[in-house]
C-alpha cells in the first residue's frame, strides 16, 4: 500500500513535469508532451491545487498533501485502476472516480473525505479482508483503522463467507506464489507484460471471483515462458508473490525487516549499469530490489542482477 | 521484439484446418503467420502486424471448441503462431467466456444450454433438463439465452464440427425435425459457421411465416416488416420500402442526417438512453487522419460503427426477433450511421447464443455487397462502408460498449474505464459510433419521414415508438411495439393479462439490471421520464410478469446468482460484491428471515457497488435486489402470512 512522501511527489511535480506528464498521458493524448508547460487548477477539499496538464488527480491529491490509499497504483507501472480505494468524489459524476488513473481537469471540484468516499474505501477494504489473506499487505491495516473497516462481519455462525483459498505454489528455488493473498491488483501482469519485461508468461484467466493469475493451463513456471526476472515479484503489493528467500524465513519465523540494511550498488553482470538495493539480514543477502525512481531501471531487473547473488557468499 | 515461448503441444489436423478456415473467413491470411520461427526472427514489424491480427483471435477460439470441444494445448499453441497472441493471454481470453472450455471435455457430444434465470425458471427449466439428461444429453445450466418468449429457452452448441442451434428456430425454419432433439443431422439446421448464409437464404422462403403477437398492422414502425419481409431476400426488403431511407441519406447528406436525428430526440435503446445524435455528432467531428503517435496502432486510423448485437439482459430478446425476421434493416441503418459519421468499418458484435441471426446478417451483407450497398462506392456515394460479423462467446458483460470493444479486440471482455469515451477512443482506440439494433432502426424511419413526424408518437421527452419484451406469467408472451407512454397495466392487459394465480405480484422492469415493481405501478406511464421519477428503468424494454403464486424470494436469489455468474471481477466492489450480495440472500432464504444487520450489510454493498465500480454490470448489480426488499416481495417471504398473523394476535 504506497501512500508516497508528499514533500517527494510535490517536488517531482513541479521541477520534474517531463516526467509526470508523459506517463500520465500516454493512453489520452500524445501531443501533451509539447505543453507540458500549462498548468490546470483543480480543487481537493476546498483547496486550490495546481498541476501540469495530464497529471491525475492522484498526483494532485499528493501536491495538496492529502494521502490516498491504493492497491493496483505504483509509478512504474501504467494505472489499471481496478482495486477501487483511491475512489474521490468529483461534483458532477454520477459515480466515485479513480484518483489514480483520472486525469485532472481545469475547474474540478474533488472532495477525498466525504461520507460516501469513506463509504466506498471501508467496504473495498472489508471485501478484500474478507476474501483474501491481507496479513503481509504493508500499510494496509493503517487505513483500515481510519475507515473502521470490519472484515469480519460477512460471516456469521451458520456462514462462511467465501474467500481465495489457494495452495502455495512452490515450483522453483526463486520464488514463491500464494494466491490465498493475491487481490488481483494485476501489476504482475502489466510487469511480466507490457510495462517492463514483454514476457507475457501470466495473465489474468478465469472470471469474478474465481478470476486468478496464471500461465496457460497453470502450467507451472519452470514451463512457462517466465524467465525469472521477478519484476512480477518486486511489484507485488501482498506478499502474494514472495522470493523463496523471504518465503523461507517468514516461515522459520526468521523473518526480521527491522533487523535488515538495505545497500544500494551497482550489479556487476554488464554494462548496463543497473542500481541494486540489497536486503540484508544476519550477514546475509535475503531479496534484492531496485528503485523504483531509477532512470535506468524503474526498479525492474533480469534475472542476473536479481537472483545473482550467491557467489557473494562464496 | 519478443519471441513467444510454446509448450510442445502440437494442434490436431481438424484443429488446424478448423483454425486456418476460421481465419480465412474472417479475413487473415492463415499462409501468413505472425511468429516467424528461427532462421527469420529478425522479422520486422513483428508488433505491430500481431496488433493487426489479434482481433481475429475470438473466431480463431470459436474453431477450436467447435472442433475438439475445447480449447487445446495444442490449438493455443498455433493459434499463438498464427496470431503471434502469448499462450497465456489466449488462456485468459479463453477462460473469460462460458462458451469456451480450457478443461478437456469427457465427450464430444453437442451441449444443451438450458436456462436458469427467470422467466424460464419459473416456466419448467429444471423439467426440461431433466428430461434432455434422461435423453443421454449434456445438458448446461446458464444464464438468460434470449428467448424469453418461449420459455424455457435451450440453446445447443455443437461439437466435432457440427454448427451451433437452437431447436426452437430449427423448428419453425422447417430444417430437420431432429435437430430438435440433438440428432447429428444438425448441419442442416441454421448454422453459424461462416459457410452457412447460402443455405438459410434458401430456406427462409419455405417456412411458416413468424407471427408477432401483435401481428403484422399498420402501427407498427419498428417492427413493420416483421413476418412480411422474406428475411433472405434483399429484393423482398426492397419491395417492403428497404434501403429508400439509406437512398434519402445519400440525397440530403450526412450533415442533414445528424440534425435530424438530433431533432428527433432519438435516445439509446439498450437501457443508458444517451441522445444518438449527440453520440454520432461527436464521431462525426473525429478526424480520420491518423493522430501524430510514433507507433499507430493500425496503418491509420479509421472510424468504427458497432453494432451492439450482445444482448444478454436477462428478459431481453427484441434483437434477436429484429435480427432474424429483418435483418437488411440493422445492415441499411448501420450504412447510415456510417455515411453520416463518416465511418468506413462496420462492426456487429451478436452473442455467440444467436446461430440464426447470425447467419441471416451474413447473408443480408453478402447480398447487400453484391448489390452495391456496401464496399467502396455504396449506393454511389464514393463512401466505402463494409461490415464484419463478430460472434461473442458466452458473457453478459460483453454488452457493456467498452468490454465489447477489449472482446472483439482479441482481449478479455473487461470494461475500460471511461473517460475516454468510445465516440474518440473505442474499438482499436479510435473513434466509434456504438449503438443498440433497436436504436439503429429508428433511424430508418427517422430518415424517411423526418423528425417531426417521428416525434408525432411517444411523448415529448420520449419520442417515438419502443420494444417490449414481455414474458414471465402473462397471456401472449413476446416482443411488443408501442410508441412510448403507454402504460404498464395497458401494456399487461396488450400481451394477454396476468396468468398463474391470475393475480400480479410484481413486474421486473429492465431485467436483471432494472427493478421491481409492484401492481400498484401499473398506472406508470412507460416513458424514460416517468419511470426515472417513479424509481425504475425501462432499461432494454423488459417487461417481466410475476403472478402471485411465483417465489419471488427464488427469483430475487437468483439474480444475484446471474450477477455474481457474470461479474468480469476486474474491479473490487463488484468482483467481491456481488458474491457477498448473494451470500447473504442464499443466507436469508436458509434461514427464513433477514436480521436489520444483515439487511443494513446489503444497504452497505450496494452502495459501493454503485459508487465504486468501474461499469454499469456492478452499478446495477445491487438494484434488483433492493427494490425487491423494499416492496417487500422477500424479506418475509418464506414465512407464511397464516403464521405473521398469528403472531401478531398473540
Amino acid at each position: 500500500m504506497s501512500t508516497t512522501d508528499t514533500s517527494d511527489v510535490t517536488t517531482d511535480i513541479t521541477t520534474d513535469t517531463s516526467d509526470v506528464t508523459s506517463e500520465a498521458t500516454t493512453e489520452t493524448s500524445d501531443v501533451a508532451e509539447t505543453i507540458t508547460e500549462t498548468a490546470v487548477t483543480i480543487t481537493i477539499d476546498g483547496r486550490s491545487v495546481a498541476v501540469p496538464e495530464g497529471a491525475t488527480i492522484g498526483a494532485a491529491c499528493n501536491a495538496a498533501g492529502v494521502n490516498t490509499p491504493t492497491l493496483c497504483w505504483a509509478e512504474n507501472l501504467t494505472p489499471v485502476n481496478v482495486c477501487r480505494v483511491c475512489v474521490v468524489e468529483l461534483e458532477g459524476s454520477r459515480a466515485l472516480v479513480p484518483s489514480c488513473s483520472r486525469i485532472a481537469e481545469q475547474g474540478m471540484v474533488i472532495h477525498t473525505d466525504t461520507e460516501r468516499v469513506r463509504h466506498s474505501r471501508r467496504m473495498v477494504l472489508e471485501f478484500l479482508g474478507s476474501s483474501v489473506d491481507l496479513s503481509q499487505t504493508s500499510d494496509l491495516h493503517h487505513w483500515m483503522d481510519i475507515y473502521d473497516a470490519d472484515c469480519d462481519r460477512y460471516s456469521e455462525d451458520d456462514h462462511d463467507a467465501k474467500r481465495v483459498d489457494e495452495p502455495v505454489k512452490i515450483q522453483d528455488e526463486l520464488y514463491i506464489r500464494d494466491y490465498s493473498k493475491c487481490v488481483l491488483c494485476y501489476k504482475c501482469v502489466e510487469a511480466c507484460g507490457d510495462d517492463a519485461q514483454h514476457t507475457f508468461a501470466i495473465a489474468v484467466s478465469g472470471r469474478g471471483f474465481d478470476a486468478r493469475i496464471s500461465t496457460e493451463f497453470d502450467a507451472s513456471l519452470p514451463d512457462s515462458a517466465c524467465v525469472y526476472c521477478g519484476n512480477c515479484v518486486a511489484v507485488c503489493p501482498t506478499g502474494a508473490l514472495q522470493f523463496k528467500t523471504e518465503y523461507d524465513l517468514r516461515q522459520a519465523e526468521q523473518w526480521r525487516p527491522e533487523d535488515q540494511t538495505v545497500t544500494r550498488t551497482v550489479c556487476s553482470y554488464c554494462g548496463v549499469g543497473c542500481n541494486l538495493e540489497l536486503h540484508v539480514q544476519d550477514e546475509r543477502i535475503v531479496k534484492v530490489t531496485s528503485p523504483s525512481d531509477h532512470s535506468v531501471t524503474s526498479g525492474h531487473l533480469c534475472i542476473k542482477g536479481r537472483f545473482g547473488w550467491q557467489y557473494v557468499h562464496g | 521484439m519478443t519471441d513467444i515461448y510454446l509448450s510442445d503441444e502440437r494442434a490436431t489436423d481438424p484443429e488446424i484446418a478448423a483454425v486456418n478456415a476460421a481465419l480465412s473467413a474472417a479475413g487473415a491470411d492463415p499462409a501468413d503467420p505472425v511468429v516467424i520461427l528461427e532462421t527469420d526472427r529478425l522479422y520486422t514489424s513483428g508488433t505491430a502486424r500481431r496488433r493487426q491480427r489479434r482481433h481475429f483471435l475470438l473466431p480463431a477460439l470459436h474453431a477450436l471448441q467447435n472442433t475438439a470441444g475445447w480449447i487445446s494445448p495444442g490449438g493455443v499453441n498455433y493459434v499463438a503462431e498464427m496470431l503471434g497472441v502469448p499462450p497465456a493471454e489466449i488462456f485468459g481470453v479463453a477462460s473469460f467466456y462460458d462458451l469456451l472450455h480450457t478443461e478437456a471435455p469427457d465427450h464430444l457430444d453437442d451441449v444443451f444450454h438450458v436456462c436458469v434465470d427467470s422467466p424460464c425458471r419459473i416456466e419448467g427449466a429444471n423439467d426440461l433438463a431433466d428430461r434432455l439428461r434422461a435423453e443421454g444429453k449434456h445438458v448446461h445450466l446458464g444464464p438468460c439465452l434470449g428467448q424469453c418468449e418461449r420459455a424455457p429457452a435451450l440453446f445447443v452448441q455443437g461439437c466435432g464440427g457440427r454448427p451451433d442451434y437452437v431447436p426452437a428456430d430449427s423448428a419453425a425454419t422447417g430444417a430437420t425435425a431432429k435437430a430438435a432433439t440433438g440428432a447429428t443431422t444438425a448441419q442442416a439446421s441454421d448454422s453459424a459457421t461462416t459457410q452457412a448464409p447460402d443455405s438459410a437464404s434458401t430456406k427462409a422462403s419455405t417456412e411458416q411465416p413468424f407471427l408477432l403477437p401483435q401481428a403484422p398492422n399498420k402501427s407498427l414502425r419498428l417492427l413493420r416488416r416483421i413476418g412480411v419481409v422474406d428475411p433472405c431476400s434483399l429484393d423482398s426488403y426492397i419491395a417492403h420500402g428497404g434501403y429508400t431511407a439509406l437512398h434519402r441519406a445519400a440525397e440530403i447528406g450526412a450533415e442533414a442526417v445528424l440534425e435530424s436525428v438530433a431533432a428527433s430526440g432519438l435516445s439509446g435503446r439498450g437501457g443508458a438512453a444517451f441522445p444518438t445524435g449527440v453520440k454520432w455528432r461527436a464521431v462525426a467531428a473525429e478526424s480520420a487522419q491518423p493522430e501524430q503517435s510514433e507507433q499507430p496502432k493500425r496503418s491509420k486510423q479509421s472510424k468504427h460503427v458497432v453494432a451492439n448485437c450482445d444482448e444478454s439482459e436477462p428478459g431481453t430478446f427484441k434483437d434477436r426477433i429484429v435480427m432474424q425476421h429483418d435483418p437488411f434493416a440493422l445492415i441499411e441503418s448501420m450504412t447510415i450511421a456510417a455515411l453520416s459519421t463518416g465511418a468506413t468499418q462496420g462492426w456487429i458484435y451478436i452473442r455467440g447464443e444467436y446461430p440464426l441471426a447470425t447467419t441471416r446478417l451474413q447473408n443480408a451483407i453478402k447480398s447487400a455487397r453484391a448489390a452495391g450497398l456496401l464496399g467502396t462506392n455504396i449506393a454511389d456515394t464514393q463512401h466505402q462502408f463494409d461490415i464484419v460479423v463478430r460472434r461473442g462467446a458466452g458473457a453478459y458483460i460483453c454488452g457493456e460498449e467498452t468490454a465489447l470493444f477489449n472482446s472483439l479486440e482479441g482481449f478479455r471482455g473487461e470494461p475500460r474505464n471511461k473517460p475516454p469515451f468510445p465516440t474518440t477512443h473505442g474499438l482499436f482506440g479510435e473513434p466509434t459510433a456504438i449503438n443498440n439494433p433497436e436504436t439503429l432502426l429508428n433511424v430508418i424511419d427517422i430518415v424517411n419521414e423526418g423528425a417531426d413526424a417521428y416525434r408525432s408518437r411517444g411523448t415529448e421527452r420520449s419520442p417515438g415508438t419502443k420494444l417490449f419484451c414481455v414474458s414471465g406469467r402473462i397471456g401472449h408472451a413476446g416482443l411488443y411495439e408501442t410508441p412510448f407512454g403507454i402504460t404498464l397495466g395497458e401494456l399487461i392487459d396488450l400481451a394477454g393479462g396476468v396468468t398463474g394465480s391470475g393475480q400480479l405480484q410484481a413486474v421486473l422492469m429492465g431485467g436483471a439490471a432494472g427493478s421491481f415493481v409492484g401492481p400498484d405501478s401499473l398506472g406508470l406511464p412507460l416513458t424514460l421520464e416517468d419511470t426515472r421519477a417513479a424509481g425504475t428503468t425501462l432499461g432494454s424494454g423488459v417487461v417481466m410478469v410475476f403472478d402471485t403464486s411465483v417465489d419471488m424470494t427464488d427469483v430475487v436469489v437468483r439474480i444475484a446468482e446471474f450477477f455474481r455468474h457474470e461479474s468480469c471481477g476486474q474491479c473490487v466492489p463488484c468482483r467481491v460484491g456481488a458474491v457477498r450480495q448473494h451470500e447473504t440472500l442464499v443466507q436469508m432464504q436458509h434461514r427464513g428471515r433477514l436480521s436489520p444487520q444483515r439487511r443494513a450489510l446489503i444497504d452497505d454493498m450496494a452502495e459501493v457497488m454503485a459508487d465504486a465500480s468501474i461499469c454499469g454490470l456492478g452499478h446495477t448489480a445491487a438494484s434488483a435486489v433492493r427494490s425487491a426488499l423494499s416492496l417487500g416481495l422477500i424479506s418475509q417471504a418464506p414465512i407464511s402470512p397464516g403464521l405473521i398473523s398469528q403472531a401478531s394476535i398473540s
